[in-house]
């Protein structure tokens, strides 16, 4: 914190003299210009991102809908009825922590691994391929060509090549197969998953020093896995958490590619996650108070994977 | 030691086994085309003519190649009740008074937590890092609530003002900061008499332009490819991708003309990486979060 920074020449008050209220006062004083900078972002900040959480925490205890006013306390009952009275919920929590647990750890050791074999690569032919790589995460809606490929007529890709090798005799419905729905959505959002964790790792890579290969292979480094674990992970720690913080973010994050390809609700709410049952409720039916609890439990999901992640990367290395 | 190392000039060979090369070019050679397959796939479809989308088995090279899907989504989204072109307005629109307002507020916040030193500096940057921990989706209901009070729902503003306080960019453009811009020029550029706002504009600014754009591409990115939005319900304020959608359920016939218009989309977000490509991962290479 502020306290522990060293007074500058320049400041008249020392810390010393006096109370640590008044001092920190005296600081706030001294740096009217800073906060004056951060203002506008923080402001809209708060706005729409803390007030919005709040927000939810408190609506998740009503049963606020927009129309009947004023909204009357509900306790926890909007909890217990999640996991008592829901059933599309529970099959909601299970498909979100499939997808997430899927895609989460895969594309981050995705875009880890080919971060690293690239690495190598001359810098004309790496910046190639890694744009092959990137390119499907900024390129908006480019996913759903997967639809085309998947088509569930004899035009799409995949039907016709099966058909033509014999393998099927008539098209598999692919989208509307509540069978085939959620792989085909895990690896239409792993497609689109190497983005920005990705070019960090990539640059995490690039940081470290070749005096530190060079001074474990004297040190008897026998290969490049070992070298890999020993070395370039344990400095890369700072890359590896920022990563991981992104990938969990987005594993909870493809409701979009899940609507577009499967359309909502899916076939038997086979690909249905709880965000979407978030945007049901909280956008279809303005049962907000509902769609708050959902939120909450959202949220605790989200925050309780990033903390378990963060002290497992810790060990990296060791 | 057992093993003898392996010098060329004064340089150590690190050791790399031939069947490691081979085993990694091979996963490289697949994991490539099965990221590229599907992208190359676009533009081919894109160039086909009709006849050849109704061919069985599909191919993935187009006989005759023709540019007639491109024209065709002019005079198909010219019959449409809202012009083709508002869409396309609508989507840069949104994106450039996005990006342009995140890349003033955000750079001003990052130099602010980056450089300054004053009460209270850790626990905002903590609370933004909170903020990266989660999907902004999660918030989607409550946003509608706040964004109905200020009367802000089915206008540009419902997008736009909600974007400008991306964490993501400041983020990165406060790593980047904390690294590449020294405290003793900032301190001559004081002595000198500059006003701290001067010494923003002036002195930290210039020195990230890696930064500047990484900011933009995160902005740009997310804001380009923003599809339908349940903040906006008029016609004449939906994206370019929303339109998109709208013509690929179309079916079939269509398929032409919804691969030339993401082949249309995909090209600016992509032409951009191309260009900046060696700053954005100059700027990664500070991106690390401390435990």
């Amino acid at each position: 914190m502020a306290q522990n920074n060293n007074a500058e020449i320049s400041r008249p008050v020392k810390r010393s003299e006096v109370s640590k209220i008044r001092w920190t006062w005296e600081e706030m004083k001294n740096n009217k210009t800073a906060y004056f900078m951060l203002a506008p972002f923080f402001l809209l900040f708060i706005i729409f991102t803390i007030l919005p959480v709040v927000l939810s925490m408190l609506l998740s205890f009503t049963d606020f809908n927009m129309l009947q006013m004023p909204p009357h306390w509900m306790g926890m009952s909007n909890f217990t009825r999640l996991f008592l009275g829901d059933d599309i919920f529970l099959l909601a929590c299970q498909n979100t922590l499939i997808f997430a647990a899927v895609t989460g750890p895969v594309s981050y050791l995705l875009s880890l691994l080919i971060a690293w074999f690239i690495n190598e690569l001359p810098p004309k032919i790496r910046a190639v391929v890694t744009l092959i790589f990137y390119a499907p995460s900024i390129s908006g809606q480019v996913y759903l060509i997967w639809k085309t490929l998947f088509s569930s007529d004899s035009y799409g890709w995949v039907n016709a090549t099966m058909i033509d090798l014999g393998v099927i005799s008539e098209p598999i419905l692919w989208f509307e197969n509540a069978d085939y729905v959620m792989p085909l959505c895990i690896v239409v959002a792993l497609w689109t998953s190497l983005g920005t964790a990705f070019l960090s790792f990539i640059a995490g890579f690039q940081t470290i020093d070749r005096s530190m290969y060079e001074a474990a292979a004297v040190d008897g480094i026998k290969n490049r896995w070992q070298e890999l674990w020993y070395i370039t992970l344990p400095t890369m720690r700072p890359q590896l958490m920022f990563g991981a913080v992104l990938a969990i973010t987005n594993s909870f994050g493809f409701g979009a590619v899940v609507d577009a390809l499967c359309g909502f609700p899916s076939v038997d709410y086979a690909a249905h996650t709880i965000m979407h049952h978030l945007n049901d409720y909280g956008g279809q039916r303005y049962e907000i108070g509902y769609a708050s609890a959902i939120a909450v439990l959202l949220f605790i999901i989200m925050f309780s994977s990033n903390v378990i992640i963060k002290k497992a990367l810790s060990k990296v290395g060791e | 030691m057992s093993k003898k190392l392996r010098t060329r000039g004064h340089r150590v060979v690190l050791n790399r086994s031939a069947g490691g090369d081979t085993g990694i070019t091979i996963m490289l050679t697949i994991m490539g085309l099965f990221m590229f397959l599907p992208m190359y796939y676009v533009v081919i479809q894109s160039l086909k003519p009709l006849d050849e989308h109704f061919m069985f088995p599909p191919k993935f090279i187009v006989i005759n190649p023709t540019l007639d899907n491109f024209a065709d989504l002019f005079t198909l989204m010219g019959d449409s009740w809202v012009p083709f072109s508002r869409y396309i307005f609508n989507t840069v629109f949104i994106t450039i008074c996005g990006t342009i307002g995140n890349l003033i507020f955000a750079s001003m916040a990052a130099y602010s937590l980056a450089k300054l030193r004053f009460p209270g500096r850790n626990a905002i940057f903590q609370i933004i890092v909170m903020s990266l921990m989660f999907h902004s989706t999660v918030n989607q209901v409550t946003h509608f609530i706040i964004l109905s009070a200020f009367g802000w729902i089915d206008t540009y503003l419902s997008i736009i003002v909600p974007s400008m306080a991306t964490t993501i960019g400041l983020y990165l453009m406060k790593q980047f900061m904390e690294t590449s811009v020294p405290d003793t020029v900032l301190e001559s550029a004081r002595l000198d008499g500059a006003s701290e706002f001067r010494t923003y504009l002036t002195i930290a600014m210039p020195m990230v332009k890696p930064a500047w754009l990484t900011l933009i591409i995160e902005c740009f990115k997310s804001l380009w490819n923003s599809g339908s939005s349940i903040y906006i319900h008029s016609e004449e304020l939906k994206t370019f991708n929303y339109a998109i959608q709208q013509i690929l359920t179309g079916g079939i016939a269509r398929s032409g003309a919804g691969a030339a218009a993401t082949v249309v989309m995909m090209i600016v977000p992509i032409g951009i990486f191309v260009l900046s490509q060696s700053q954005i991962i100059e700027t990664m290479g500070s991106s690390g979060m401390k435990d």
